[in-house]
């Protein structure tokens, strides 16, 4: 077997992994801050 | 450490803090991970897999970084009863679980067509693979404590007792001489070479300012939800 194919699959699933962690941490961040702000407001 | 007990002073340093470990993380680990891929050679025995050394070495560092985050966390809890404790345990916690999992599987992919197997019983992966479902158990049980409004006092001893699995990890490569390979870095130096050697740094400090960015993010986050639980309790009375 070619051996990039596992340096890609390595690499893709290292990458892909990092980013959910990213936008999933980014997300609920922005959403729970959001929500504080607007009861500050309130 | 005590300066950070007033949430509204931490929250100053985390923001820009946040932005600026995101923005590094990604320039280093970016630049660290291409360098990787296009600009050093193969290794003379295991040809182009070697550069799976690149993310594999920074994730189960940060697997393991993350478990000892969490019995820092855990003593300044038990011991100085540091409000933020407890909320910067249950914010490593996820961070530490993903990249413990990106090493088993670049591991694993890495081990096929090094090794000729994709998993062995091998002290350090079966170790790592502890520590994996340790983090799942740390989750589940703070995630418990969290909703029923307790301190989090049993999460925070499960993390101090669990950090027993940290220097087991580190010396399985010494105690059971099996598959995967010893120390090859060390304090005093390296048996890699140079040339293959120098983008592993980039990828070390940019992947941990990445998982210090999410570790604010989660904390913030944590913040911003007991904010709006006790408002919206007061409001309820």
């Amino acid at each position: 077997m070619n051996p990039w194919t596992f340096v890609v699959g390595a690499y893709s699933v290292a990458i892909l992994l990092t980013a959910a962690l990213i936008i999933w941490a980014f997300g609920s961040m922005r959403r729970a801050e959001a929500a504080a702000e607007a009861l500050t407001r309130e | 450490m005590h300066a950070f007990a007033n949430p509204a002073r931490f929250l100053r340093f985390a923001r820009p803090a946040t932005t600026w470990l995101l923005l590094i993380g990604l320039a280093l680990a970016g630049f660290g991970i291409l360098a990787g891929l296009t600009l050093t050679p193969p290794d003379y025995l295991q040809g182009e897999p070697v550069r799976i050394l690149y993310i594999h070495v920074p994730s189960a560092w940060l697997g393991m970084a993350g478990w000892m985050g969490i019995a820092a966390a855990s003593i300044s809890q038990l011991v100085w009863r540091h409000p933020l404790a407890a909320v910067a345990g249950r914010a490593t916690a996820p961070a530490g679980a993903t990249f413990a999992a990106i090493c088993l599987m670049t591991g694993s992919i890495w081990g096929r067509p090094t090794w000729g197997t994709w998993w062995e019983w091998d002290g350090r992966l079966t170790s790592m693979l502890v520590l994996f479902f340790m983090y799942l158990g740390y989750l589940a049980l703070a995630s418990a404590e969290r909703e029923r409004g307790g301190e989090g006092r049993i999460a925070a001893i499960y993390g101090l007792v669990g950090a027993i699995n940290l220097p087991i990890i580190h010396y399985s490569v010494l105690w059971w001489r099996t598959l995967h390979q010893g120390e090859s870095i060390g304090i005093t130096g390296s048996s890699i070479d140079n040339s293959i050697l120098w983008p592993l740094p980039l990828t070390m400090i940019g992947f941990t300012c990445l998982f210090g960015a999410v570790v604010l993010m989660r904390i913030r986050a944590d913040l911003a939800e007991t904010k709006v639980e006790a408002r919206m309790r007061r409001m309820s009375r």
